[in-house]
């Protein structure tokens, strides 16, 4: 019984010190945005890297996305004769919910996951401790432009998955389903509210990319440098990472739409 | 051997790691100009000893002083400038995988000068030329056999012309043509670039074959210290027996344990 209290005791303060490691670690990150400003080159290396590589997951799933909401939202429209309401229903889900939300979790699949292993393996291959004998900060000059390159890429790659989202709710609405094409865009544009909907998820998909990048990055750096523990961390980053966009989710909702 | 400074003082060095003493008091002085080996038995702290020079670890108590300072009192930058006067060899290299030979090398002019692209070439050009793979230079790490990434990480510890260089098991994992083909490029470049150098290493051959001096690491002490010819010579058993590679003396080979019958009729499960 004493060994079981004793082992919950060590795992807790085990848990903190990781998340105190965690936050210094983002504090570094953030002030290594100086050395950043002076070479932009490895800020767009790294969003090409990290952004421009997960464009094709997320189109696809996008697309699909789209067909799915505009398909069912037709069966519940159609029971109330709303089906011209289809495109604002679409756009509606994509821009609060579905754009931010999934993206960030194929985010956390795709390029999180990567970067996980990436920095994980650096530091297992003793790159990292490498740079720090050749006087170059890794924090400052491996971390930063990722996390930057993370946060720029999120909002960008939403916007991408809501629009493509509209498009295949188009096609499934309009071109399958009979929805009249001009009701389903104008309602949509007039509808959506710039601010309400539009900022609000772009504010959702920016913290997202904060939480998603830094949790990979974290994850990465603090990795015990053997095969085992890359792999713990990888399985980590997208675990934490769909947790926290889910209750992030929430509280964001909740502060954003709740009235 | 006495008379020659030291670049590096190191003065009651205790170093744990968890509930594992590594070092113990430790007391080495490395002179400038020579090539100084820190041999001792795998697991005696060898590669701790150069990452506390360096600074990458902190000592639970004594000093290290490279070229009068104190590493662990430095502030980042000092730390970080002074790291700019010191190359590592790393034993697995450490090369940056998604860069190929020549980026490598560069990689730290790049970093820390100003130099126009075409001064970068012809100094990296060199510094590969004198490892001997100029060749090879748009060779990506991974297509580099265990050896040629030790040179061309070790042209890379020296693009900044450092004033030390320390070198962790250079000699571990290689061929009989690339130890001694590394090995007298460790003396070689020691000499004519006017370097310091450490070696960390448990090949006695090879290790006493190009070092001024050598100190020997055991149980977190240092036993022995002096010219290679000295140690060969010496009377201490742990010496004898580390220097002759012998099966039986005071350095153990089994790792501390209770006795095998005690193990072999325990009926607890698990390990």
């Amino acid at each position: 019984m004493l060994d079981l209290l004793a082992d919950f005791g060590r795992k807790g303060v085990e848990a903190f010190e990781r998340l105190g490691r965690g936050h210094l670690l983002f504090l570094q990150i953030l002030a290594g945005i100086t050395s950043l400003l002076p070479r932009p080159g490895l800020l767009l290396t790294q969003i090409h890297s990290i952004g421009v590589r997960t464009v094709t997951i997320i189109v696809v799933s996008g697309l699909f996305v789209g067909m799915v909401l505009s398909l069912q939202g037709y069966y519940v429209l159609s029971q109330f004769a709303a089906e011209d309401s289809l495109g604002v229903m679409v756009a509606a889900s994509l821009v609060r919910e579905l754009g931010p939300v999934v993206t960030a979790l194929l985010f956390a699949g795709r390029a999180g996951s990567a970067l996980t292993a990436e920095i994980g393996l650096m530091k297992a291959t003793e790159q990292l401790s490498g740079l720090e004998m050749m006087a170059v900060d890794p924090v400052r000059r491996i971390l930063t432009p990722r996390f930057f390159a993370g946060f720029i890429s999120m909002p960008l790659l939403a916007a991408l998955f809501s629009a493509v989202g509209a498009i295949g709710g188009y096609f499934v609405g309009v071109g399958l389903l009979g929805v009249d094409e001009g009701a389903f865009w104008s309602q949509m544009q007039s509808k959506i509210d710039w601010n309400e909907d539009v900022i609000n998820g772009v504010i959702k998909s920016l913290v997202f990319g904060v939480i998603c990048t830094w949790i990979a990055l974290f994850q990465g750096y603090d990795t015990v440098p053997t095969s085992a523990g890359v792999s713990r961390s990888t399985t980590r980053t997208v675990v934490h990472s769909a947790l926290a966009v889910l209750v992030l989710d929430f509280v964001l909702t909740a502060l954003m739409f709740g009235d | 051997m006495n008379t020659v400074p030291s670049l590096i003082k190191i003065r009651n060095l205790h170093f744990s790691r968890g509930d594992r003493s590594i070092f113990n008091g430790v007391d080495i002085d490395i002179p400038r100009g020579k090539v100084t080996a820190i041999m001792g038995p795998s697991g005696t702290g060898k590669t701790t000893l150069l990452k506390l020079i360096g600074g990458q670890l902190r000592p639970s108590q004594g000093t290290i002083e490279v070229d009068g300072q104190n590493v662990h009192e430095l502030s980042r930058k000092a730390l970080f400038e002074l790291r700019m006067r010191m190359g590592m060899l790393f034993q697995t290299g450490a090369l940056l995988t998604d860069l190929n030979v020549y980026d490598n090398v560069a990689y730290p002019l790049r970093e820390h000068t100003n130099l126009p692209e075409s001064m970068i070439r012809r100094l990296v050009l060199m510094k590969l030329e004198a490892v001997g793979l100029r060749g090879a230079r748009d060779l990506m790490p991974s297509a580099l056999s265990g050896g040629m990434a030790r040179r061309v990480a070790l042209s890379r510890a020296i693009a900044l012309d450092p004033m030390m260089v320390m070198y962790d098991e250079p000699f571990t994992g290689q061929d009989p043509i690339s130890m001694g083909v590394l090995a007298q490029l460790v003396r070689r470049l020691n000499d004519a670039a006017g370097l310091t150098s450490i070696l960390v290493s448990h090949d006695v051959e090879e290790t006493s074959s190009i070092s001024d001096l050598v100190y020997v690491i055991n149980g977190g002490k240092v036993i022995e210290q002096g010219t290679p010819k000295e140690l060969a010579d010496s009377t201490s058993a742990s010496v004898r027996q580390f220097m002759s590679g012998l099966p039986d003396g005071p350095v153990g080979f089994h790792y501390e344990a209770p006795t095998l019958e005690e193990d072999l009729l325990s009926m607890r499960g698990g390990n």
